[in-house]
């Protein structure tokens, strides 16, 4: 075991801190759930892609760097330290990116992995539908094999920045006469498409991040399916994988929210101690974020080493989640009457941006597999306990 | 960066587990609590047989010469069994202290005996007044204010306590500390306390690891072979989630356990928080484990008759052993409340 980082880790670390302060914009850019703000961010996604940050973990043929898990960790470590943007291609590089470099042709990387690089194309996901949720398998949008296309009709929901994005990559069922995981495929779509009309639907705050996608006889190439035909279970499980995994949400985003609840705590101990509870709650935080990297780091060594990553990552997303929705309530409390004002309101002070983490952070718990169907998982895979 | 066991670590590792779970059977552990001492002369042959007692003394005492990070797999195999021999206080505690406390002749009197498995050492802090298993040691390391002495069982006494734990023997140790036993005062004395405390905390927390292991597999187990409404409980989501809670709890405590272990190995300015968060998450997940445990198994689990109370009680007793709750909250208080924190992302290594 040998817990101190290689020279040439940090000097890694030291290019990144030292580009990263040289480029993340003074000011924050608008979220990336209006229209000017997806423009900036899909702005920044080039310029990180110009300096090759974009994807690290890419081949370098790819514009990558080639970067091991370790190297990422430090990365993600920085881009969060630096208060950089959020990344408005994530489905993309984080879900699909691995994905495709899994089951893609040669064809298919050479044709979608550059412009998802430089954000030029912006994915969004189409898995949920109306009544297949948490029950993923009870999907019925239908893709008919016709000639050289596949003709999709159905409706997709919950679909985050589709109201923006270029393109959307779900499942669909290619075989009628299939049930649950059998018989679906994984087809990537572009949103342009005639037959499709996407349908804002407004967050809890009151922005369109999300969106029901409707499929109208939409006629989709066979060359953008993904993998076999009517094996679409198989892949978007290497995607289920990635997401619940360690590249969606690194420990980094959840010790920087720590560190920012011991500041708040700090400089507002006289009447957050008026709460006894206040204090454990804050020293728990900086606890659990800490435990979530460590055993990261511990998990990324392992896959390094050729280990495979297992049911135990099940429980990865129930630990970042939940510790994600208690440190925000516990801002909020320390915040007191002046927790529910947006950072606007003209009375709001140093608010900062702990009301819209708040509700994201209810999100997290439900989006990349509820916490329920975690449990189950986790209880019925990792522990071995009998399904009905 | 490698924050990896060795593979030799890891094959030690599972040779002492099947030794143990072999050995320290429930039923071995049941037969030991109606006995005087509780402590069995036989096993503790057999675990110096296996290297066991010497494992951290030094080649030259007759020892194995590894260090904490060997030690700490083990450690939590020694939880798993719910071993009740004072191995972690004689091995990972005691002998260590007596390395380093800058008194040759005693370390040299001491540590050969240790290593042989002809000598036991037990240890008491001012944070738990009570010594455990003072009456099978041979030495025994007091804290005294901020000085540290040893002295042999002869010359103290002894008044049992009788606690929880079947298992555990606690004594009230009446002695009169002199400059004859003192063997480290002042900044030596408290750096030794300090590693003492954090010695015995990161053994605690590893133990808590294997307990919650062992937990989860009897209850697990349970939901299997116990059917209600015509099914095995194991198949309702709410048992299942349950011990699905545990099984978070446990997978997050780990990696700050080997973390605490690899930094009393080093000697790290930082043991002390790392340890301390160790004591705390692997704590907890024990007393998840012990609570959500005896739920699935319903008034089974409230009973003598079944052996989850072996497990349970020691997690029970452990989460105040080695420095309560409070002390190692405000001991990661100290570090992460300090204006010179280092904190947030990039900080952790």
């Amino acid at each position: 075991m040998e817990l101190a980082y290689t020279d040439k880790q940090q000097a890694f670390r030291r290019e990144i801190r030292t580009w990263l302060a040289a480029n993340v914009p003074a000011e924050p850019l608008q979220s990336f759930d209006t229209a000017e703000g997806f423009r900036q961010h899909r702005a920044w996604e080039a310029k990180l892609n110009s300096g090759r940050w974009g994807m690290v973990t890419w081949p370098e043929e790819l514009g990558g760097r080639g970067c091991d898990l370790i190297e990422w960790q430090i990365f993600e470590e920085e881009y969060w330290r630096a208060g950089a943007p959020l990344r408005v291609n994530q489905n993309g590089i984080f879900l699909l990116g691995p994905t495709l470099m899994e089951y893609g042709t040669a064809e298919q990387k050479r044709r979608f992995l550059p412009k998802m690089a430089t954000g030029e194309e912006v994915w969004c996901q189409g898995w949920s539908e109306p009544g297949a949720g948490s029950d993923m398998a009870a999907i019925r949008s239908r893709a008919e094999r016709q000639g050289d296309h596949y003709v999709i009709n159905g409706q997709k929901t919950w679909s985050t920045r589709a109201v923006w994005a270029d393109w959307c990559f779900g499942m669909f069922r290619t075989d009628p006469a299939s049930e649950r995981h059998h018989g679906l495929t994984f087809i990537l779509v572009p949103l342009n498409l005639e037959g499709i009309t996407v349908r804002p639907i407004p967050q809890l705050d009151g922005l369109p991040g999300f969106a029901e996608i409707f499929f109208d006889n939409v006629k989709v190439p066979l060359d953008c399916r993904l993998g076999e035909e009517g094996k679409g279970w198989k892949v978007a499980m290497a995607t289920a994988g990635f997401e619940r995994g360690l590249m969606l949400r690194s420990p980094a985003r959840f010790q920087q929210t720590a560190a920012r609840l011991v500041q708040l705590y700090r400089a507002n101990r006289a009447s957050a101690d008026r709460d006894p509870t206040v204090r454990e709650a804050v020293l728990r935080a900086w606890m659990d974020a800490e435990a979530y990297c460590l055993t990261t780091y511990q998990t990324a060594c392992r896959l390094n080493a050729g280990g495979k990553i297992g049911e135990e990552s099940s429980t990865n997303k129930i630990f970042w989640s939940e510790l994600d929705q208690r440190m925000h309530e516990t801002a909020l409390g320390i915040l007191g009457a002046r927790a529910e004002l947006w950072p606007h309101a003209p009375d709001a002070g140093d608010v900062g941006t702990w009301l819209d983490g708040f509700l994201f952070a209810q999100s997290g718990s439900i989006y990349a597999g509820a916490n329920e169907i975690q449990r189950n998982i986790i209880a019925q895979r990792m522990l071995g306990m009998p399904r009905a | 960066m490698d924050f990896r066991f060795s593979d030799d670590q890891r094959l030690f590792q599972r040779t002492v587990r099947e030794f143990l779970v072999a050995e320290v059977t429930p039923e071995r552990i049941r037969a030991a609590w109606q006995t005087p001492t509780g402590r069995s002369d036989e096993l503790w042959s057999q675990l110096a047989g296996l290297g066991l007692t010497g494992l951290t003394i030094a080649e030259e005492h007759g020892g194995l010469g590894m260090s904490e990070l060997d030690f700490v797999l083990l450690a939590e195999e020694m939880g798993y069994v719910a071993l009740p021999e004072p191995l972690i206080d004689t091995v990972l505690v005691g002998a260590p202290l007596l390395a380093r406390c800058g008194n040759a002749a005693l370390a040299s009197e001491w540590l050969p005996r240790v290593a042989a498995g002809d000598a036991k050492l037990a240890v008491g802090l001012a944070c738990h007044p009570l010594v455990a298993d003072a009456h099978v040691a041979d030495l025994l390391l007091l804290q005294h204010g901020d000085e540290m002495h040893a002295v042999p069982r002869a010359e103290v006494t002894l008044t049992a306590n009788e606690c929880l734990d079947p298992s555990r023997r606690l004594f009230r140790v009446d002695w009169t500390p002199s400059a004859s036993t003192c063997i480290a005062a002042g900044a030596a004395g408290r750096a030794l306390l300090g590693a003492a405390l954090d010695r015995g905390a990161l053994g605690a927390a590893a133990q808590c690891l294997g307990l919650t292991q062992r937990m989860i597999d009897l209850a697990v187990a349970y939901t299997r072979d116990r059917k209600q409404f015509g099914q095995a409980i194991g198949t309702f989501q709410a048992v299942q989630h349950l011990m699905a809670n545990v099984a978070v709890k446990l997978e997050y405590a780990k990696a700050p356990v080997h973390r605490a272990a690899h930094d009393v190995a080093h000697d790290a300015a930082r043991a002390a928080v790392s340890v301390s968060h160790a004591k705390i998450a692997a704590s907890e997940a024990a007393l998840l484990a012990a609570r959500n445990s005896i739920q699935v198994h319903g008034a089974m689990g409230y009973t003598w008759e079944v052996d989850l109370h072996i497990f349970a009680k020691r997690a029970w007793t452990l989460d105040n052993a080695w420095g309560d709750r409070a002390l190692h909250k405000l001991r990661v208080a100290d570090c992460v409340l300090a204006d010179d924190a280092a904190i947030g992302a990039g900080a952790t290594f």
